[in-house]
């Protein structure tokens, strides 16, 4: 979506991007960004909660009209939880303990022998 | 003093934000692919300010949400796709996106594509109109076909519609 702002900025348009992943955005560079802390996936609020979504939207226009300058970013106030729950689900995405990189290990091999064999097999049909 | 200092509750130390660069790179690592993946960064960026006030202006809405297939289950080919704001689909294929299902659910739709609430702000003037299409956007492992292929063909759509300002919101 980083890309895509861009390009859109570049040709005269003013974009927001409202989202979650505040790494990957700052890393590309946005002319302007709304920063909802929560679980990918909801970056509008937390699902059925029409007020807070209607707060989120109000502050994204905010921003949207009160910037100056590209890399205007700004953070919502909410929290997806409270305390160790707020820190739990910041732990859990994409985890790695022993079980799961072992799953991973044997997942990518399989991934890559059925390439190779794919591979193998056009090779086969062309000569 | 040093004392009081070293008592502050510890709720009111700021919150990191996740990783998320960190996090995808030793996943695709732990699978075997040595080679990490690298997002895409720019030293310089485009800014292009509000020509009128926003409560004149035509907004339109971009999702990564892809669409679903007659079927319900397959997704349609991945590229640019355009939906009437006034019949939104119920649900969307993210079977490929990198959403957090062991934390949160899509069932809201106006948690990631917030038609109804910004269809509020345009009956209330804060903003001119919702436009009358809202537009789904790939996201590609290829950054140059984003660049090269879908941005521009966005771009082209959103004019057609007459929109002066776009709200991105990637899941």
């Amino acid at each position: 979506m980083g890309l895509v702002a861009r390009h859109l900025e570049a040709n005269g348009m003013p974009t927001l991007i409202l989202g979650s992943a505040r790494d990957i955005v700052d890393h590309c560079g946005v002319p302007r960004f709304l920063f909802n802390d929560f679980p990918l996936g909801n970056p509008c609020g937390r699902p059925w909660d029409r007020k807070m979504q209607h707060e989120i939207l109000a502050l994204a226009l905010d921003l949207l009209e009160s910037a100056e300058a590209p890399r205007s970013v700004a953070q919502t106030p909410f929290r997806w939880a409270e305390g160790g729950e707020d820190e739990a689900w910041r732990q859990a995405y994409l985890k790695l303990d022993p079980a799961k990189r072992e799953e991973l290990r044997r997942a990518g091999e399989r991934r890559r022998s059925s390439q190779q064999r794919a591979r193998q097999d056009g090779r086969a049909r062309s000569d | 003093m040093l004392l009081a200092q070293s008592a502050l509750p510890l709720v009111s130390r700021p919150v990191a934000s996740v990783p998320y660069m960190e996090r995808t790179r030793a996943w695709y690592q732990a699978q075997g692919y040595e080679r990490p993946y690298r997002w895409a960064r720019f030293e310089t960026v485009p800014f292009q300010p509000l020509e009128k006030a926003l409560s004149r202006c035509r907004l339109a809405l971009i999702t990564t949400a892809g669409q679903l297939a007659p079927d319900g289950q397959a997704r349609l080919p991945k590229r640019v796709y355009s939906h009437p704001t006034a019949t939104p689909p119920e649900h969307f294929y993210t079977e490929d996106l990198a959403w957090d299902r062991e934390s949160t659910h899509l069932d809201d739709r106006s948690s990631f594509l917030p038609l109804e609430p910004l269809e509020e702000q345009a009956a209330a003037g804060r903003i001119g109109s919702l436009a009358p299409r809202f537009h789904g956007v790939p996201t590609e492992y290829s950054q140059r076909r984003s660049q090269e292929v879908d941005a521009p063909e966005l771009l082209a759509r959103l004019r057609e519609d007459a929109v002066d300002v776009a709200l991105l919101v990637p899941l």
